[in-house]
């Protein structure tokens, strides 16, 4: 229970992060993402910053023998630089270029009600179920 | 504030946010693994991905009523558009196993070779596809 409340606080703390940096806003994020015209560099200190503060943390975190809460650490089991990363790579950032938008301020985005994050995050879960279903190797 | 001064901020948040998670949970703030979990049959481990979910959701309504300028967009994006963008970035962090805040911020902030090379890739693409797209429609 402790550690549902504990991602409730971290999803908050995420969601006003992410608007309050701007990264909500896809004009912003296609500014950034436009070198080649009229490049706004600014979501760049958002990378930064949240950099900054993760890498200094995770030396905190390699040194405890398990986290507060849980009884270890979930590492990500893949360490190799394979195919389906690069490809799937190259997916993303053609999607993000396109309109501005990743999966996280894009949900945060949600409760403005308006049309583009609604569509944007129903045609997400369904690209995300299409993997899923038809795209991941079967064990 | 300035632009900058605030994305420093909104970036120091997401850093808190994400060590918060991996400190007290052991656990990556991926976004799009967090979803991806939720919407997978047979997951067992769904209640505090819906909470980080809820929390953003919550996040974004306490932006909505002090100040919804900031998760409004002024751009007219073409609706055939955005469902393209959301089922490529769906498909896409599905198959790259991460987005911005799991290969981006954890993954680089742990020196992750993988992390790193999907990074540049995603933002590099993003850069061509947003380059392109201006000059055929001329910014959409």
């Amino acid at each position: 229970m402790k550690q549902v409340v504990l991602s409730f606080v971290s999803g908050l703390i995420f969601g006003f992060g992410l608007s309050l940096g701007g990264m909500t806003k896809p004009e912003r994020v296609i500014s950034f993402l436009d070198v080649t015209g009229n490049w706004d560099p600014s979501l760049m200190f958002v990378m930064f910053g949240a950099l900054v503060i993760y890498a200094s943390l995770y030396q905190v975190a390699k040194r405890m023998k398990k986290p507060f809460l849980a009884p270890n650490f979930t590492r990500p089991n893949r360490t190799v630089v394979d195919r389906p990363l690069v490809v799937g790579a190259v997916l993303f950032g053609a999607g993000w270029g396109l309109v501005g938008y990743c999966p996280a301020p894009a949900i945060t985005s949600l409760p403005s009600l308006k049309l583009a994050p609604a569509l944007f995050v129903t045609s997400l879960l369904l690209g995300m179920w299409l993997f899923q279903r038809f795209g991941a190797a079967k064990p | 504030m300035s632009p900058f001064t605030l994305a420093i901020l909104g970036g120091v948040l997401i850093g808190l946010a994400s060590a918060l998670l991996l400190l007290f949970n052991g656990r990556i703030a991926g976004v799009s693994g967090i979803v991806g979990g939720l919407i997978r049959a047979g997951q067992s481990d769904k209640a505090w991905r819906f909470a980080f979910v809820l929390g953003l959701l919550i996040a974004g309504s306490a932006v909505r009523i002090l100040k919804p300028e900031l998760i409004e967009t002024d751009r007219v994006i073409n609706p055939v558009l955005i469902s393209v963008a959301g089922l490529l970035v769906g498909y896409g962090t599905a198959m790259g196993s991460g987005c911005t805040s799991g290969h981006g911020i954890c993954g680089i902030g742990r020196f992750s070779v993988r992390s790193l090379i999907a990074t540049i890739v995603f933002i590099g693409v993003g850069m061509l596809t947003t380059t392109v797209l201006r000059a055929i429609w001329g910014g959409l």
